[in-house]
């Protein structure tokens, strides 16, 4: 019923139909200004700047928007870090509720209904790893001495993310980032699916700041967040010029970031992703105390 | 009980001990090489430092006077030999040392307070001190009640050395800490801390009659121990590790921890002794070895 | 006090060639190459050892060719196979231990008894533990059928030369790549050794490759087209450079950097253990240690006694010949890593810190630092900030834990901390704060072949040790 009726309002917001002289009056759409997703709130572009994408005005984001973000996103890290693995996993979860009620809204825009399925199961995949991966990545280590010793991962901080075009693609590279307690900064590439997507993530109880999503031009505003001394982790999976993908990577080598290397273009973001997308943007502590008494 | 609060509080308040790490600074100071000249002194402060022991059932006066008569010229070889830091014997056996030892410098030792196990009542023990000093011993080891201090009664055993300390008149307080019954390296210091605060001349680690004795990492929590108790107090506190200590090696190991803990002022036998029997004839041997160029037999050297 | 007699460790168990050349395909190529040629001295003495060749593009090329070749018939031998030639060379070092470990402490001038004690037993244990993975890397968790990833440079520093040798050449062998490896410029000894226990290993020509030369030599491997994988020990500086040049390559690259690590002690430490820590944490190796706890933070209710205790044992540390097994502190290993020292610790009273020694008479010849403390050190100073990678301490002060914490991670680098306290929930309260790859808590310096090790942000990325360090040797 509530799917049907926001198929229905997306197809009168994108193309409404010829004037013609109308019998009864037809109810004007209520269209949905696509925005920036910085700390958890909607702002616009602080240039002011939008673009048109399928006749919507989509909000071009600025070198200063990054910043913004990456501001954001540090700020959100150690609370969300901090949080019990528990509750990450509920959270993802509930992303994953959120975004199957809205499958519809999705396909309205042009996401299969297949690919959007397929993301929802991507959290809820990722929801479970929330309390495993530190025991399928972490351990006790038998060091020869009397001392108590474990190696266990934490999330690298605040990653910066060069989003891939595809929806699954999106869920699949925010997903593995956050599951660990990182925060990102997403520079998202198909623009109105990604906003969609930031609204399913603002009612998860995901707080804000955890997840920030800028549209608009990367090559534009990613050679800022590569170059950040805030920003602890580049994924390039999206960045498909091989030369921007080279200069990324070198301007990343300011801060010795982590550094994710674009994926083959024609990456299948069906298949099981693995352990490497998170594994990728985790660090490895290692603590070690005496035993004896 | 304000009393027990004063002292568990204090002995509780000291920085505790890191067993891995005592432990392995005191490994880290045995792998110091000492040779030629330095071992040489070493050898020769070392027997300046034994407290020659028997605290046998068996002892005899025949067997005591010959010890005596041992610690008094240890190698008859060889005159330059010092003599050693002082006879050690059970009150019973004291008055046929003092004949020996009479005026010689090498002092007197013996264990009271119902030694080994110090499970007699007071005043049997300061009998047994009294009767000690008054047959000649210028040193009382005695022993603390581990059973009072496992069970925090720290109060019982502080009361006890003082009065010790008191029937000793002037002859010197070691006092026994019985380590290997400790269980603990913060039990250590806080006995160590415990002895000193109640009036110990000397703290002690063991009555050798137990199955562990004295350990270099024991030893230097004790030594932590007296310097950090001149340091808040200004008065010295001698460190006597006992049983166990057999070799030279051993031995030098011993003197390497004092000089780099608590330095000079604790490398002379008025601060340090080791308790020990056969360790005296390892360290003529090593001695002979030096001077001679080749190695010593034991048939060369006396039996107790 | 009482005096040690001289000691020395007898320096006839190692035959130093007057002249050595590369070693490339599994054989000694004859000294000289493209490169020139260079010395190497002993930095207690300033005798030259030897006279070593300097690899050129050249010979680097004929390298990465042997490697190259290598690797298909090396990457094919059962891992059972692979392992027994690891633990062959483990059990050679471990035979050949006193040589090496005499002649490591002639080429960097760290005390025998480290090398002897430290160095030589985790280069032989950490052989040993890689052989173990070789014939069971499909049960490590990288995947079903984990496959080597070809041709590594490795390119070592000269603070640990055999040991970071093995920290590089044991995984990488063990999951079937081939190596060209870079020992620093001035401790290139130990390297050609290896590379004498590989032959005698009977290890197939090409499978390890043992390239001399400085700074040059070392880009010219890292940046050569024939190398799949990059491993980099050494400067933050030097680790951007190669990060910046392997991109867009596709190489892969782990890099293990400098560090400014905080010892935090808090006031219910125990204090005598702190402070061998504290020793260990900056003293150890003349604090040529990435690692190094060379930031103490203490609480300001334990300052007093800390310090004092802290002084008194500095006395103690005993500076001169590496090779007597009585000394604590050896040299310096190089008349430029020295400059480099003096100028951060002028930096430092210039800047208003105020500077300590325990008396201590420096050798005439050779390049020697007493150890230092800084007391007064702000984290403005430099002598916080800047990794000196010396004998040098600065102190900081602090109140709380949150303090502790924030003062701690206020740094670029995240390689290594020291929590002191006999609080169990502080420690790993506050351990989980820090942003650091290895936290010691009551304990500093510890190592071992299982136990991973590896930083945060600019200390480089990827780990070396345990089932983590074989991550970066599959693809």
């Amino acid at each position: 019923m509530k799917a049907a009726d926001t198929a229905w309002r997306h197809t009168l917001a994108k193309k409404p139909p010829a004037v013609t002289a109308p019998a009864a009056p037809v109810r004007l759409g209520v269209r949905k200004t696509y925005k920036l997703f910085i700390g958890g709130k909607f702002p616009r572009s602080e240039s002011g700047r939008t673009y048109l994408v399928n006749g919507d005005n989509v909000a071009l984001a600025s070198r200063k928007d990054a910043r913004d973000a990456v501001v954001a996103a540090r700020a959100a890290q150690p609370k969300w870090a901090g949080a019990t693995a528990y509750n990450r996993g509920q959270v993802l979860y509930r992303i994953a509720e959120m975004l199957e009620s809205r499958r519809d809204e999705f396909a309205a825009q042009g996401v299969p209904v297949a690919e959007v399925e397929a993301a929802v199961d991507r959290w809820v995949w990722y929801a479970g790893w929330a309390d495993k991966i530190a025991q399928v990545h972490g351990g006790a280590n038998p060091v020869a001495g009397p001392f108590f010793n474990i190696s266990a991962p934490e999330p690298t901080g605040v990653v910066a993310v060069v989003a891939p075009a595809s929806f699954l693609g999106l869920v699949s590279v925010i997903a593995p980032a956050i599951v660990t307690g990182n925060t990102v900064v997403v520079l998202a590439a198909g623009p109105q699916a990604a906003v969609t997507l930031a609204e399913v993530i603002a009612t998860s109880d995901v707080p804000g700041g955890v997840v920030n999503i800028l549209t608009g031009n990367a090559a534009e505003t990613a050679p800022w967040l590569a170059s950040h001394d805030d920003v602890n982790a580049i994924d390039l999976a999206g960045v498909t010029d091989l030369e921007l993908a080279t200069e990324l990577e070198r301007a990343a080598a300011g801060n010795l970031k982590r550094v994710l290397r674009p994926g083959d273009p024609e990456n299948d973001f069906t298949a099981d992703p693995g352990l490497k997308p998170m594994v990728a943007l985790l660090e490895t502590k290692t603590v070690w105390h005496p035993k004896g008494f | 009980m304000t009393a027990t609060l004063d002292l568990r509080a204090s002995l509780h308040g000291l920085p505790g001990v890191d067993k891995v790490g005592v432990e392995a600074r005191a490994a880290a100071l045995a792998t110091r090489s000492v040779k030629t000249t330095a071992k040489a002194a070493a050898i020769d402060l070392a027997i300046r430092m034994v407290d020659l022991t028997t605290l046998e059932g068996a002892d005899t006066p025949g067997k005591v006077r010959a010890l005596a008569a041992k610690a008094l010229r240890p190698d008859p070889a060889d005159p330059t030999c010092p003599h050693v830091g002082a006879v050690c014997v059970y009150p019973a056996m004291v008055p046929y040392v003092a004949e020996v030892l009479a005026g010689s410098g090498v002092h007197l030792a013996s264990v009271a307070t119902a030694f080994p196990s110090g499970q007699a009542p007071l005043d049997v023990k300061l009998a047994d001190t009294r009767d000690a000093v008054a047959a000649g011993a210028d040193e009382i080891d005695m022993v603390i009640s581990r059973g009072a201090f496992l069970a925090g009664r720290y109060d019982h055993v502080f009361e006890e050395i003082v009065a010790v300390k008191e029937a000793c008149g002037d002859a010197h307080l070691k006092v026994i800490l019985e380590t290997g019954e400790l269980a603990t390296y913060d039990n250590v210091r806080r006995a160590s801390w415990l002895a000193m605060l109640a009036g110990a001349d000397f703290i002690k680690t063991s009555t050798g009659k137990v199955p562990v004795a004295a350990t270099l990492p024991v030893t230097l929590v004790m030594l932590e121990a007296v310097r950090d108790f001149r340091a808040r107090t200004g008065r010295q506190v001698g460190v006597k590790p006992a049983g166990g200590i057999k070799t030279t090696k051993d031995a030098i190991k011993y003197l390497v921890m004092i000089n780099e803990t608590v330095g000079d002022d604790w490398l002379d036998p008025a601060w340090f002794r080791f308790g020990a029997s056969s360790l005296l004839n390892d360290l003529l041997m090593q001695r002979t070895k030096l001077t001679t160029g080749h190695y010593a037999g034991p048939d060369y050297f006396t039996l107790d | 006090m009482f005096e040690y007699a001289p000691a020395p460790e007898s320096r006839s168990v190692v035959d130093i060639a007057p002249s050595y050349g590369l070693f490339i395909n599994g054989t000694f190529e004859a000294p000289g190459s493209t490169g020139g040629v260079f010395k190497t001295v002993n930095p207690a003495t300033e005798e030259v050892l030897a006279e070593v060749s300097a690899a050129g593009s050249e010979d680097v090329d004929r390298a990465v060719a042997a490697a190259r070749s290598a690797f298909g018939p090396w990457s094919a031998l059962p891992g059972a196979e692979r392992a027994k030639y690891l633990f062959r060379i483990a059990r050679i070092i471990q035979e050949r231990s006193r040589e090496l470990a005499v002649l490591e402490s002639l080429d960097n001038g760290k005390p025998i008894k480290e090398s002897r004690d430290v160095d030589l037993p985790l280069v032989a244990a950490h052989f040993f533990y890689y052989a173990g993975w070789a014939d069971k890397l499909e049960y490590a968790g990288f995947g079903a059928s984990p496959r080597p990833i070809g041709v590594a440079a490795q390119v070592i520093p000269w603070n640990f030369p055999l040991l970071m040798l093995a920290w590089k050449i044991a995984p990488a062998l063990a999951t079937g790549n081939t190596v060209v490896l870079k020992p620093a410029e001035t401790t290139p000894l130990t390297a050609l050794f290896f590379a004498d226990i590989c032959r005698q290993a009977d290890l197939p020509p090409g499978v390890v490759n043992i390239i001399t030369g400085a700074g040059e030599t070392g880009r010219t491997l890292v940046e050569h087209p024939g190398v799949d994988k990059v491993a980099f020990t050494g400067s933050t500086e030097v680790g951007r450079q190669i990060a910046r040049s392997v991109a867009g390559t596709g190489k892969r690259l782990t890099l293990e950097l400098g560090g400014k690590a905080a010892n935090i002690v808090f006031d219910d430490a125990p204090i005598d253990q702190a402070v061998e820590g504290i020793v260990n944490g900056i003293f150890f190796n003349q604090g040529h240690v990435c690692c190094a706890g060379s930031r103490l933070l203490v609480q300001e209710s334990a300052y007093d006694e800390v310090m004092e205790s802290l002084k008194r044992r500095m006395a103690t540390l005993r500076l001169g010949d590496p090779l007597d097994k009585n000394t604590d502190i050896g040299a310096i290993n190089s008349a430029e890593q020295l400059e480099r020292i003096r100028v951060l610790t002028d930096a430092g009273s210039q800047e208003g810190a105020e500077r300590w020694s325990p008396p201590c008479e420096l050798p005439a010849q050779g390049f020697w630092f007493a150890p230092t403390i800084f007391t007064g050190v702000t984290q403005a100073h430099r002598i916080a900030r800047e990794e000196i990678f010396g004998p040098v301490l600065s102190v900081l002060t602090f109140r709380t834990p949150a303090e502790a914490i924030e003062k701690a991670n206020n740094t670029p680098y995240g390689l290594s901390a020291g929590i002191w306290s006999e609080k169990g929930s502080l420690i790993l309260a506050v351990a989980d704060k820090l942003r650091a790859g290895v936290i010691w808590a009551n304990t500093f310096n510890k190592f071992d072949p299982t136990s991973p090790f590896g930083g945060y942000k600019e200390s480089g990325y990827g780990r070396e040790g345990g089932r983590h360090g074989l991550e970066a040797y599959l693809g």
